[in-house]
């Protein structure tokens, strides 16, 4: 991909990577109060929420919460950057692992018990992330021989076809990410519950706002990462991902949370066994295909 | 109408109530009222806030966590007094031991009267409520 196109896409991914991740919420937000027989918000409350927080008095238990929450959102934003530009998987994912990190530095930073709980277990999620995230580098190198995006797009193999059991893996990753039940373990979607707001409790006005927005380009990264299986079937990716969300927002509503200890069993089991599994398999019969 | 009052997050506390205003603002959450319509989220952090509903007469024991609480909330914020105990100490007002209303501690922007309050009077309050939000965010914007 020569320099000037690469720049172009990167901005256009700036541009519109949050509206579309805003817009998964507003659409998450209405069809859970319709579930519920709610009417529910506007369909762009998730952009009023972030607009009114920007303008709030600037609060803060700890100063360097800004510097923290900007890294994570200046982090999240590179790592889409290198993912839509064809870049390096690998170290995408480790991007991703860092913005987090930053996350997790800033609910420590302030004095505040809710927040740290939220901060440990925000810790435990990148712990069951990455396994998974650093599979799917693994498994697309077995495919195209190469880290680069881009190079999976010019190979013969399908990733949905040579990797379910990494594909389903990530579809677990994606639950646990965007905190939906039963995984909402590191913050609540609306605080009824005993975390309060877990890692985002202490934070206010723009660095929540902050927050929110990487939560956003989040939420494209993830979902740009399971069509990355689809690369032969974009068409049907599309399919996938309407059915994939319908299915996310049922498990949300219908189950309640689960302990950390079972959300990290699960995952790691299913990562462990399905995706492994897959790897191996992959390894072995890969030769023959 | 700016996005101030599109999106207020509340936060509720039961200064002594007796229970029956905190049940009338939970009825509202329900799918009957559902406030979330107006972006409205009961959010229990201060830090998120942007209406406080105070519930009860406030007693001694937690007139320092109210006055802490709303130290807590970023600008600009509105303060709602839920119930006739909120609003003046109501049938308790000469007890020893209260207040005697939330405004007594704190600032007190709209009051609701009513034991307990009715959902729909309640809902009204917010909405008084969030045309004083959007008088204190414009005077903010002007102080800059």
């Amino acid at each position: 991909m020569n320099v000037l196109l690469a720049i172009i896409v990167a901005i256009a991914f700036v541009i519109i990577a949050p509206l579309l991740g805003g817009l998964f919420m507003g659409c998450d937000r209405v069809l859970t109060a319709r579930m519920q027989s709610r009417v529910g918000p506007p369909i762009l409350q998730p952009f009023y929420d972030v607009a009114k927080l920007w303008h709030k008095e600037k609060a803060f238990n700890n100063p360097v919460e800004t510097i923290f929450t900007t890294a994570y959102l200046v982090l999240m934003v590179l790592s889409g950057v290198m993912f839509t530009t064809g870049g390096n998987i690998l170290l995408m994912v480790f991007a991703l692992a860092l913005a987090h990190t930053f996350l997790i530095l800033a609910a420590y930073a302030a004095n505040a018990p809710f927040s740290h709980i939220g901060a440990e277990r925000e810790l435990l999620s990148v712990m069951i992330t990455e396994p998974v995230l650093i599979l799917i580098a693994a498994g697309f190198y077995m495919i195209s021989g190469s880290f680069q995006v881009i190079d999976l797009f010019k190979t013969d193999g399908s990733g949905i076809i040579l990797l379910p059991g990494i594909f389903v893996a990530l579809c677990f990753v994606i639950l646990l990410r965007l905190r939906k039940s039963p995984y909402d373990i590191s913050t609540s979607e609306h605080a009824h519950q005993e975390l309060v707001k877990g890692v985002t409790t202490s934070f206010s006005g723009r660095n929540l706002a902050k927050v929110e927005i990487a939560h956003w380009f989040e939420i494209v990264i993830l979902v740009s990462l399971a069509i990355l299986f689809f690369t032969h079937l974009l068409v049907f990716s599309a399919i996938m991902i309407i059915v994939c969300f319908s299915l996310l927002l049922i498990i949300d509503n219908v189950f309640p949370r689960v302990t950390w200890k079972m959300t990290m069993k699960s995952i790691w089991l299913i990562t462990l066994f399905l995706g492994v599994l897959n790897l191996v398999l992959l390894g072995i019969f890969g030769v023959l295909l | 109408m700016t996005s101030a009052s599109k999106s207020p997050w509340i936060l509720h506390y039961n200064a002594s109530s007796c229970n029956g205003c905190d049940i009338e603002i939970l009825a509202a959450l329900t799918p009957v009222y559902d406030v979330e319509r107006f972006g409205i989220i009961n959010t229990g952090n201060p830090a998120h806030t942007d209406i406080f509903l105070v519930t009860g007469g406030v007693n001694e024991q937690n007139k320092v966590v109210l006055k802490n609480l709303y130290d807590q909330i970023p600008e600009p914020k509105v303060v709602v007094a839920v119930g006739i105990c909120a609003s003046s100490g109501g049938v308790f007002r000469d007890c020893y031991n209260i207040s005697g209303g939330v405004d007594t501690i704190i600032p007190v922007d709209v009051y609701v009267p009513g034991c307990s309050v009715r959902p729909e009077a309640l809902i009204e309050g917010i909405v008084k409520a969030l045309g004083i939000l959007e008088q204190k965010r414009a005077a903010m914007e002007e102080r800059k």
